[in-house]
């Protein structure tokens, strides 16, 4: 009998993979390719996403080639993407109109400003239970139908069509088919997050027009067939990556939480059937929807920045060569000398929304070497998680008492011990660091019946490392009280204009 | 007798004459100097540069002599770097045999471990990123030492751990020697006993080893009847030891 497999398409901010994995959940090849950041102005971040079509199709027999089996022997794809990224395309020509405007591009700063004040804003906060930010794609959306009048009559029309990263590759793949998944709609600040679909009150408010959306689908069930990259295959699965991360994690019970750490972290709590309200700062959103079943929601606390101030630590000072020579560097040291990095570089996300907000170097001294400063910027990321479990702790009742991680920065052991030490629980990362795509496997092979049950894939599930606290009390508090102090010099940056 | 490789030639010639003068040198000079043709010149910087041993100031383009050439002699891939490199084939490697994983690079010659992935049973285990391990008496050492990684020579020193360790340089010669012929290496209760373990090597850009990949686990799991390890568990070694190499001989970032 021919083996089968499960492959994914993981559509990243700063790269696309494709992984295929077995039966029992592990990786048998991956392929991996980045795409170009456009940074046309300060604060604006955009991808080209025929670029992004075109790595997909190369990525694709190239993934199957290494694992050495056919598209034949594919029982489904699964599909995770950057959530919030927001593109317009030309329903005929199949065309992208001008660039993707990525999650973390802040030009509807005062666009966001101004609507939160607008008669209706009150409404759409609590139908889509998100506050009010540029993070999110609605905002984009409004802004691009603004700057390009032109398309408005043919939005109206649906000749133009909106989408986030998986409407787009689903449609490519599919040759047509323009659907999105709930937990990607969830994103948008479009969707009733009570009756998973477009709410009339967001669309009036925003005046965004219907024709240019796509269907509102569960996230795990057969969306289609492939025409193209894996003729014959069924999609059977898409997410955004977060929440393919928790489904990757196995966190399908409510309590279950996973940070993932890669270009940004997020931090996301599955609270099952209830829909919470944060009063602390983080957003509720869908965790995932099985076909014909109930929607699963979950509390997130997002970080904009952390990998990706690693990223510029290398590309934009040359301080090393590669991201993980940061560990390296610091560790030349014995602690931050003092020294705090606060990346608000798309202001500050959860706990503080706060999009005026920009980054700060503080505690500088003669005595500062590059190597405080290596220290400083993996300190930044465990702080911010200290800050997002802090506001879930609270909003929950409970104490978190293990953190399950996964991503890119889990191979930093500097770093994971010290979130360990700040967050004072045990820090576990399982055997699979590509949680995103792992997600995305079991929902598509769900979907298609390659697996049974959620339960069989909880056995897959095993420890890979394990880091426990050892700081002094008395430093953790001292240290959490100069990190506090370094984010309030962010605030009040920005000026409106 | 062979001839010399002409590009070889070239590039040791780029070498001298950026080690000269200013030591720095835009790309028209260097080909102008060597009287080689441009794209010719480019070639071999751009090659250099990937190994590390030129460098590009990206203000002014020139080019200069890079770090890796200061560092001839250690390792050249960080170890944190060959950590994240491995960390996506370290993880089916112990899904697949059941056992812990480990990577190993020299330093000072030890083995220093650089990567640890648990035995996926769930029982309490402890990370020993950092720990020293001995050349002659574990699997990983004998591979970094077998394939000179990073010029390291056979210890001096073998000093006794179990009854089974090697103890004179003419059997560690000949053990290693069977580690070139194998292309991986076996330490069956030779550091600890009851323990037996099994490694590969990792190479980076032009067949340089750069690390040693194994498992280890209990004598009775990792051997079958006659004391050897199990086929199935070597394949699986060598495996996930030539996907990394795969992913590192290509760019280095
Ligand atoms: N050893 C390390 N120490 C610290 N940071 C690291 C290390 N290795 C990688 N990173 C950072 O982790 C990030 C890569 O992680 P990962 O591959 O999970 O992200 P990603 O999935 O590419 O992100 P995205 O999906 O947004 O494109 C990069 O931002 C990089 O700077
Ligand atoms: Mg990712």
């Amino acid at each position: 009998m021919t083996e089968h497999y499960v492959v994914t398409i993981d559509q990243g901010t700063t790269s696309t993979r494709c992984i295929v994995f077995d039966s029992r959940g592990r990786l048998v090849s991956l392929a991996q390719h980045e795409h170009k950041q456009y940074f046309p102005k300060p604060g604006w971040v955009e991808h080209d996403a025929a670029e992004i079509w075109r790595n997909v199709e190369r990525l694709a027999p190239e993934a199957l080639r290494r694992a050495g089996i056919t598209a034949s022997q594919v029982a489904a794809l699964g599909i995770a993407n950057q959530r919030e990224t927001t593109l317009l395309w030309d329903r005929d020509t199949g065309n992208p109109v001008g660039h993707a405007i990525v999650w973390q591009d802040t030009r509807t700063d005062s666009l966001v400003r101004s609507l939160s004040e607008a008669e209706g804003a009150d409404q759409v906060v609590q139908d889509s239970a998100l506050p009010m930010a540029t993070y999110f794609s609605g905002p984009r959306v409004r802004w691009m139908l603004d700057h390009h009048p032109e398309l408005r009559a043919r939005a109206e029309r649906g000749e133009i069509l909106f989408g986030t990263m998986e409407t787009w590759l689903i449609w490519k793949l599919t040759g047509g088919l323009h659907v999105t998944d709930v937990t990607n709609a969830s994103r948008t600040m479009l969707l009733d997050i009570h009756t998973l679909d477009w709410s009339p009150a967001a669309l009036a408010f925003f005046g965004i027009p219907r024709a240019m959306l796509p269907e509102v689908r569960p996230s795990v069930g057969v969306f289609g067939t492939a025409v193209a990259a894996f003729p014959g295959v069924r999609i059977g699965a898409a997410l955004g990556d977060q929440q393919a991360a928790l489904f990757g994690q196995t966190c399908f019970a409510p309590g279950e939480a996973k940070c993932t750490y890669g270009t940004g972290s997020f931090l996301l709590l599955n609270t099952g059937a209830e829909l919470v309200r944060s009063t602390h700062g983080l957003l509720t959103t869908v965790a995932y929807q099985m076909a014909g079943g109930p929607a699963a929601y979950a509390l997130e606390g997002s970080i904009a920045i952390t990998g990706s101030l690693v990223q510029w630590f290398r590309d934009q000072l040359e301080l090393i060569a590669s991201a993980p020579e940061i560990e390296t560097l610091a560790r030349t040291v014995a602690d931050n000398g003092g020294c705090y990095i606060v990346p608000a570089f798309s202001g500050l996300y959860a706990p503080y929304w706060r999009s005026e907000a920009r980054g700060v170097i503080v505690g500088l001294t003669s005595y500062i070497t590059k190597g405080h400063l290596a220290r400083a910027v993996l300190e930044a990321t465990a702080w911010q998680t200290r800050e997002v479990v802090d506001a879930m702790n609270a909003d929950s009742g409970l104490d978190l008492t293990t953190l399950r991680v996964d991503g890119g920065m889990t191979a930093d052991n500097l770093l994971m011990q010290f979130i360990a030490d700040v967050l004072d629980v045990p820090v576990v990362r399982p055997l699979a660091i590509e949680t995103v795509s792992l997600g995305a496997a079991y929902a598509a092979g769900l979907a298609v019946g390659y697996w049974p049950d959620l339960e069989g894939l909880r056995q897959n599930w095993h420890r890979a490392a394990q880091w426990l606290p050892t700081m002094d009390p008395a430093v953790r508090a001292a240290e959490y009280g100069n990190w506090r102090r370094a984010v309030e010099r962010t605030f009040d940056w920005t000026r409106p204009a | 007798m062979p001839g010399t490789v002409q590009s070889i030639e070239r590039a040791a010639a780029v070498l001298r004459l950026l080690s000269g003068g200013s030591g720095r040198l835009p790309l028209g000079e260097i080909a102008r100097s060597l009287d080689l043709a441009k794209g010719t010149t480019h070639g071999i910087l751009r090659t250099l540069q990937h190994v590390g041993f030129v460098e590009q100031d990206s203000v002014s383009g020139y080019y200069r002599l890079g770090p890796a050439l200061r560092d001839l002699g250690t390792n050249y891939l960080d170890v944190n770097e060959l950590r994240s490199r491995s960390i996506n084939w370290a993880d089916p490697l112990a899904a697949r045999s059941g056992e812990a994983v480990r990577i190993g690079t020299v330093r000072a010659g030890q083995v220093l471990i650089v990567h640890h992935v648990f035995r996926p049973d769930d029982t309490f285990q402890t990370l020993d990123v950092g720990t020293m391990l001995p050349l002659h008496a574990t699997a990983l050492g004998k591979v970094l030492v077998a394939y000179r990684a990073a010029a390291v020579g056979p210890p001096r020193q073998l000093d006794r751990f179990t009854r089974r360790t090697i103890l004179t340089p003419r059997a560690l010669a000949a053990e290693l020697h069977r580690v070139h012929e194998a292309g991986w290496a076996a330490d069956i209760e030779e550091m600890t006993p009851g323990i037996a373990a099994v490694a590969a090597p990792i190479r980076g850009y032009g067949g340089l080893v750069v690390g040693a990949l194994g498992i280890s686990g209990l004598v009775e799991r990792i051997c079958d009847s006659h004391y050897h390890p199990h086929q199935h568990l070597v394949a699986y070694v060598r495996d996930a030891a030539r996907a990394i190499s795969q992913d590192l001989g290509a760019a280095r970032r």
